[in-house]
């Protein structure tokens, strides 16, 4: 830890070797960081009533499908987990071209009203996301819509961050590229999707990923807007398993914790460098 | 239309000046359409309805109006200001442990020495990508008292088992557990780019000067940080004030209320008891709350900032 602000490069053998305590350190944190998901893949593939074993047990199993035949009959997990992908699927595609459009206008027209419209998105990031869960529940049930799949979708359709990221990437675009496609002829939607949308693949890429595990891990509002347990998406579904004491059925929960946790495990280490770009796009302008 | 030729391009563009100036007029706002619309219905109408609800009384639509009859009970609620110190009490430990060890996890994985730092990044990344509701519920069966894990590691090394969930304090301590695995990581990555955008020269030159590694951290390393600091620091704060997620399925606000934060009692006002004006009044005194204490940190931290 001694020497931890030197980013020289050359760094001699010797000084290597003063590394490893270090490394091993790292090594050790990691490890707890990742010890509860080794955990949960150990405990899903293993029999419920191995999961409290004393000793814990090290290795996994081979009951993950027993465990999940079971929470398919607690939970009806197929049709939780439909809609789960159904409404974070929506809701992403649906932010993602809303931001689009918007983040285009802010960064690439001038009007009036852009800097006051731009401040007004803005400032309801500073009020919390609680506010609105009183008013939106009266305005779900005025128009009949709780407990179905549209209370959810449509208030996650105006993301102020998803915004915030399209207008300053975007900026970066040069205007010759639109102007050219402009001269010859193409109108302004089809500049924006047949020229914009193509370069700005990366961004957009790195930004449906964050809308969607937003989506598939929303707890809050589904849990107040849903009733039905067949409307239930995967959080709400395992919030209520976990919080019935009366089920005891262990395994079959971590399976299906398993199963709301790995998949965007997978998404996050095949698209980490765009994962982590997005997140620091937000961080270091923000 | 691709294949219009430059000089028909020119003469369009010169012979249909109205037209097009009122295209470029009407455009940005036609591309602002949907962003402004559910804008409006979702967020800016339920920001001024719930205030408006604040000042209410009755339940579904027997309502009438209270003037201040809500927030009047929220100051002699016992239990809003249980929940209001609950939440106090996490936010005091769980913010500076959890963004000094991403601090040092950071100044550790950035250190010339380290090997496989991708990796250790990549490592603490991970909990950030998990939903709260499963942290929830893997860490309330880690947690158990007599058969979880992390008491038998704690047994292993000699330590007695700790009641997690079963006692006020220690359920606390359970949330900033929590709380500070899984977002430990995101901000260590945060920092790390904070840190890597500091110019190698700097330290070189306070090296030449005989400045010591305390001394190269604490007047290089932090004022350079000092953007990403205040970003962090204001971002942990605003979400632990509006902590839910993790103690709803972690404690259930137990024991005893000892882990109810604002956020839950709202919940509880709001969709148990369907008192929608004293939910918003919960909900307008966490605003102030939320408001009050980013401003105060904005202003401590980002003066000195030009």
């Amino acid at each position: 830890m001694t020497s931890k602000n030197e980013t020289s490069k050359r760094v001699n053998p010797l000084k290597r070797l003063r590394g490893w305590p270090l490394t091993f350190l790292l090594a050790g944190v990691t490890g707890l960081s990742i010890a509860p998901f080794y955990w949960l893949v150990v405990s899903s593939t293993r029999k419920d009533t191995e999961v409290f074993d004393w000793p814990p047990k090290l290795l996994p199993g081979g009951h993950l499908g027993e465990n999940l035949d079971h929470l398919q009959q607690k939970i009806g997990l197929l049709r939780v987990v439909g809609n789960s992908l159904l409404v974070a699927g929506i809701q992403t595609l649906g932010a993602l071209v809303v931001a689009l459009l918007a983040g285009y206008a802010f960064a690439k027209f001038r009007f009036r009203g852009r800097t006051l419209l731009f401040a007004l998105l803005f400032s309801t990031l500073v009020v919390p996301e609680q506010v609105m869960l009183v008013p939106l529940f009266k305005m779900m049930m005025n128009f009949g819509l709780l407990d179905t799949y549209q209370a959810l979708i449509l208030p996650g359709l105006c993301v102020p961050f998803a915004i915030f990221l399209m207008r300053q990437s975007l900026s970066s675009l040069p205007d010759e590229l639109l102007d050219a496609a402009r001269v010859d002829g193409a109108g302004e939607f089809r500049v924006l999707f047949s020229v914009v949308v193509p370069v700005m693949r990366p961004v957009l890429a790195a930004l449906s990923i964050f809308l969607f595990l937003g989506s598939w891990n929303q707890f809050v509002w589904p849990l107040i807007a849903l009733r039905s347990p067949e409307m239930h998406t995967l959080p709400v579904a395992l919030a209520t398993l976990h919080g019935n004491k009366s089920n005891t059925d262990y395994g079959a929960i971590l399976s299906g914790t398993a199963l709301s946790t790995l998949p965007m495990m997978v998404l996050f280490l095949v698209l980490q460098r765009q994962f982590i770009s997005g997140l620091l796009a937000g961080a270091t302008k923000g | 239309m691709s294949a219009a030729s430059p000089p028909a391009a020119l003469t369009r563009r010169s012979a249909a000046p109205r037209r097009s100036r009122w295209r470029r007029t009407a455009v940005p706002y036609l591309l602002l359409a949907p962003a402004l619309l559910t804008f409006g219905v979702f967020k800016a109408y339920p920001v001024i309805d719930s205030l408006l609800l604040s000042f209410t009384t009755g339940s579904g639509t027997a309502t009438h109006g209270a003037g201040l009859a809500n927030y009047q009970r929220l100051l002699d609620d016992p239990l809003f200001w249980t929940a209001l110190r609950n939440t106090a009490e996490i936010l005091v430990v769980q913010v500076p442990l959890m963004l000094g060890l991403a601090l040092l996890m950071a100044v550790g994985i950035n250190s010339a020495l380290v090997r496989w730092r991708t990796v250790w990044r990549l490592g603490v990344f991970m909990p950030s990508v998990t939903g709260l509701v499963a942290t929830g519920v893997i860490f309330a069966y880690l947690l158990k008292t007599d058969d979880g894990a992390v008491n038998w590691v704690l047994n292993a090394v000699g330590l007695p088992s700790v009641d997690w969930l079963g006692q006020p304090v220690w359920a606390r301590m359970a949330v900033v557990l929590v709380l500070t695995w899984h977002y430990t990581g995101y901000n260590a990555v945060i920092y790390l780019a904070g840190l890597q955008s500091i110019p190698r020269e700097l330290y070189e030159a306070a090296m030449v000067d005989g400045a010591g590694p305390i001394r190269r951290f604490t007047s290089i390393t932090v004022p350079a940080l000092r953007p990403v600091l205040l970003f962090t620091i204001v971002l942990s704060t605003i979400g632990t004030l509006q902590l839910f997620d993790e103690p709803y399925v972690l404690t259930g606000g137990g024991p005893d209320n000892a882990t109810l934060t604002v956020s839950m009692y709202l919940y509880q006002n709001g969709f148990r008891y369907f008192d929608f004006g004293y939910a918003s009044a919960i909900a307008y005194a966490l605003t102030l709350l939320v408001t009050v204490l980013g401003a105060v940190q904005m202003r401590l931290m980002g003066e000195r900032d030009t």
